[in-house]
């Protein structure tokens, strides 16, 4: 019998498995049949010379505006360009509109993922109702409902009382709580990053200190109450070193970074460059390099998006009334790559912290080649050059920074549950 | 030069032709007959997204002194009112076809912003947020020329809100295009993050940074700083500290220039009879500002480079 799929002679990266060879992967009946020296018949044969074989990528910070501003995107488009990334699993942020605060709302937005059926989509829900910070949402009903972790993404979670009984609350019942680390009254009214670039344009800047005082805080409440806590984008030189002593200290505190607070400082900002403006805002030489150092040691364990699509409307307004966040699930991956072209991490410790590391944060079975999981893969060529052309992304949002840059790394094809969701030049998702 | 975005455009020779045709406007406005031909045919729109009595006034005088159709739109009566972008407001009126877009808004960076997407329009920044101002800085140029002979060699001791003053950042750039030094003067309150990488001075204290200085400049401080950014405790407390007053001046010497970009708070940042001493260039610097808007508006509509 012929399987349904092969994959031959790629490199294959599964870091859940410890496996990084050049090999052949195949898939029958939607799983990963198995990993080695294929010897029989195949009903496709990819071939994957040249190229990278690895999990579908999980990315745990993507906003997707539905409901409420699907004009900026949706589901569906949000999909499309998830696995235009390579990225099968996708957690969306509650701050759509109704939030993801009551259970109906969750499984709504699971259930229109399942009909769009690109990529797995678990929500993370509200902290707050409506995220005001005021009240708890119904966490069990929500984690039932298929909510994976708790965030008032995009709103600080300010107020220390509920910030405490929100982390004792959900590690009663193992759940993470993720927080956008900023301390509101530092940053009000910020822009960019305070600092040079902020003086020199004469615009309000966000300090560091925002960051790393709600970091702070919210490290001594996970020590007082054992609850399990992650930092969203971290960004600062600090706040890096805060996680690196709270997880050497042993507490349940892990953290994510955007590839743009890894490729980019403030400097992108120098022109009012719209599109090089979100929250945290990107940084300085100096934070950069500590970001790229905590991903480095282990630190950051998680690479995340914070995808963000936004209208031209809201960005061509002027710097400071322009909406924060770039779009980034098209772009992860090769910008992520640099960081092993540049020797900071070998590949296969770079495509886990896209794949099984924060699918094992979030308890996602998502993230590995191990045979019998579902067969989602990303198939990339890990040397082709190309150039990004924002208006061919396949978000409805254009707002990233690096329209016109030649990146490395592409997308060749990404497999759900060993069905084909994208083809590079042609994909059967168009 | 197409723009007029701020002095970080604008290289020492550029400076110096508009101040030298700054200067016979000077001479053209103390004529009985104050009025040229110049831009005769030019439409000139102002468009003032912020109050502003004396750089609108001051743009108007000058275009209309050089025979210009000026059009002036303030926030108050514009549709940005109601709701119309900024953008969707300047392609309107870049529609009408004015020559010269005169532009004072909020928004650090607006000017640039809007040239992107009016490429048929010479814009002038008459103000944006706390970024830049240049014709002010051209006005104090012009100034100094005619009460210290020229900036070169000189220091301003510049004191008050830095922070979200578009004039320190307009001087802190032209100080190192002219080669004059800046001694910024202010509580940490009000200084913004690194702004010693300009390459100026920094002292919070005034009275031992009088010695030396061939001008002092003086910032409004907005009362409104006192709760929304907790910049200082009380306006006695800053007038103190920070005012200028003639026991400071004396120590600055008889041949230390005032100078203040107003609108002033007499009893806050400046001592009324300081402002109104000998010593104080203040009403100068707004006579000189109509000349130096003459020759910005000239040099845009190709009249000088």
């Amino acid at each position: 019998m012929a399987v349904d799929l092969l994959i031959r002679g790629g490199r294959v990266v599964d870091p859940a498995n410890g496996v990084d060879r050049i090999t052949d992967l195949w898939v029958d009946d939607g799983v990963i049949a198995g990993v080695g020296a294929f010897s029989g018949e195949a009903a496709t044969t990819v071939d994957a010379a040249g190229q990278v074989v690895a999990p579908g990528l999980v990315d745990m910070h993507v906003h997707l505006r539905e409901p409420g501003q699907e004009w900026k995107e949706d589901i569906e488009s949000g999909s499309r360009a998830a696995v235009a990334g390579g990225v099968t699993t996708i957690c969306c942020m509650p701050n759509t509109q109704p939030r993801l605060d009551h259970a109906g709302v969750v499984r709504q937005v699971i259930e229109r993922a399942r009909e769009v059926g690109l990529c797995r989509l678990h929500p993370i829900a509200a902290v707050s109702m409506n995220l005001d910070g005021k009240q708890l949402t119904e966490m069990r009903e929500l984690h039932r409902a298929g909510a994976v972790a708790f965030s008032d993404d995009g709103v600080p979670i300010w107020h220390a009382g509920l910030m405490r009984k929100a982390l004792e609350y959900a590690a009663s019942f193992g759940f993470l709580i993720i927080q956008h680390a900023e301390e509101p009254q530092l940053t009000a009214g910020g822009c960019i990053n305070e600092g040079w670039v902020s003086t020199r344009l004469g615009v309000t800047g966000m300090p560091a200190e925002g960051e790393d005082c709600m970091v702070a805080r919210d490290i001594m409440l996970s020590r007082l109450t054992g609850g399990c806590y992650h930092v969203a984008h971290i960004s600062s030189a600090h706040a890096v070193e805060l996680v690196r002593r709270a997880r050497t200290e042993g507490l349940a505190v892990s953290a994510e970074a955007a590839p743009h607070h890894f490729d980019l400082t403030e400097e992108a900002l120098l022109e009012y460059n719209p599109d090089a403006k979100m929250n945290p805002p990107l940084r300085t030489e100096a934070d950069r390099q500590a970001v790229i150092e905590g991903l480095r040691d282990g630190t950051i364990s998680v690479i995340a998006t914070d995808h963000a699509p936004h209208h031209p409307d809201d960005k061509r307004c002027g710097l400071s009334c322009a909406a924060f966040g770039i779009v980034g699930l098209e772009t992860m991956l090769p910008i992520a790559l640099k960081l092993v072209r540049d020797g900071v991490l070998p590949l296969s410790e770079l495509i886990a912290k896209m794949s099984c590391n924060p699918a094992r944060l979030l308890g996602l079975a998502s993230g590995t080649l191990t045979p019998g999981a579902a067969a989602d893969i990303c198939l990339f060529d890990p040397d082709a050059e190309w150039v990004l052309d924002r208006d061919r992304l396949h978000s409805k949002s254009h707002n990233t920074p690096w329209h016109g840059q030649t990146l490395t790394g592409q997308v060749t094809g990404t497999w759900l549950a060993g069905k084909r969701v994208y083809e590079r030049n042609g994909s059967p998702a168009e | 030069m197409k723009h007029l975005f701020g002095m970080a455009e604008l290289e020492r020779p550029q400076i110096e032709r508009l101040l030298a045709l700054a200067e016979s406007f000077v001479e053209l406005s103390r004529r009985p007959l104050r009025k040229a031909p110049t831009l005769r045919g030019k439409t000139i729109i102002n468009l003032f997204f912020e109050n502003s009595t004396r750089t609108r006034t001051s743009f108007e005088i000058a275009g209309k002194r050089l025979s210009a159709d000026v059009i002036n739109i303030s926030a108050a009566t514009s549709a940005t009112k109601k709701g119309e972008s900024l953008l969707d407001t300047g392609q309107t009126l870049a529609a009408m076809q004015p020559h010269v877009l005169v532009i004072r808004h909020g928004i650090a960076g607006c000017c640039q912003f809007l040239a992107d997407y009016l490429p048929q329009t010479a814009i002038v920044n008459a103000g944006d947020g706390a970024h830049e101002h240049p014709t002010q800085v051209l006005t104090d140029l012009l100034t100094l020329r005619q009460h210290l002979g020229g900036v070169a060699g000189k220091t301003i001791t510049m004191v008050g809100d830095i922070a979200h003053s578009r004039v320190a950042r307009s001087h802190l750039i032209a100080a190192n295009t002219m080669g004059y030094r800046l001694r910024l003067v202010a509580p940490k309150t009000l200084l913004p993050r690194e702004v010693e990488r300009y390459g100026c001075e920094v002292t919070h204290d005034f009275d031992a940074a009088l010695a030396g200085s061939d001008v002092l400049y003086m910032l409004r401080v907005q009362q409104e700083r006192l709760t929304s950014n907790f910049a200082f405790p009380s306006v006695r407390e800053y007038h103190e500290a920070y005012g200028l007053n003639r026991r400071r001046l004396a120590m600055a010497g008889s041949d230390c220039v005032v100078l203040h970009p107003g609108p002033m708070n007499r009893g806050v940042e400046i001592a009324t009879d300081v402002a109104d001493g000998s010593q104080s260039r203040i009403l100068d610097q707004v006579e000189n500002g109509v000349a130096v808007r003459m020759a910005v508006l000239t040099t845009l509509c190709g009249g000088g480079d």
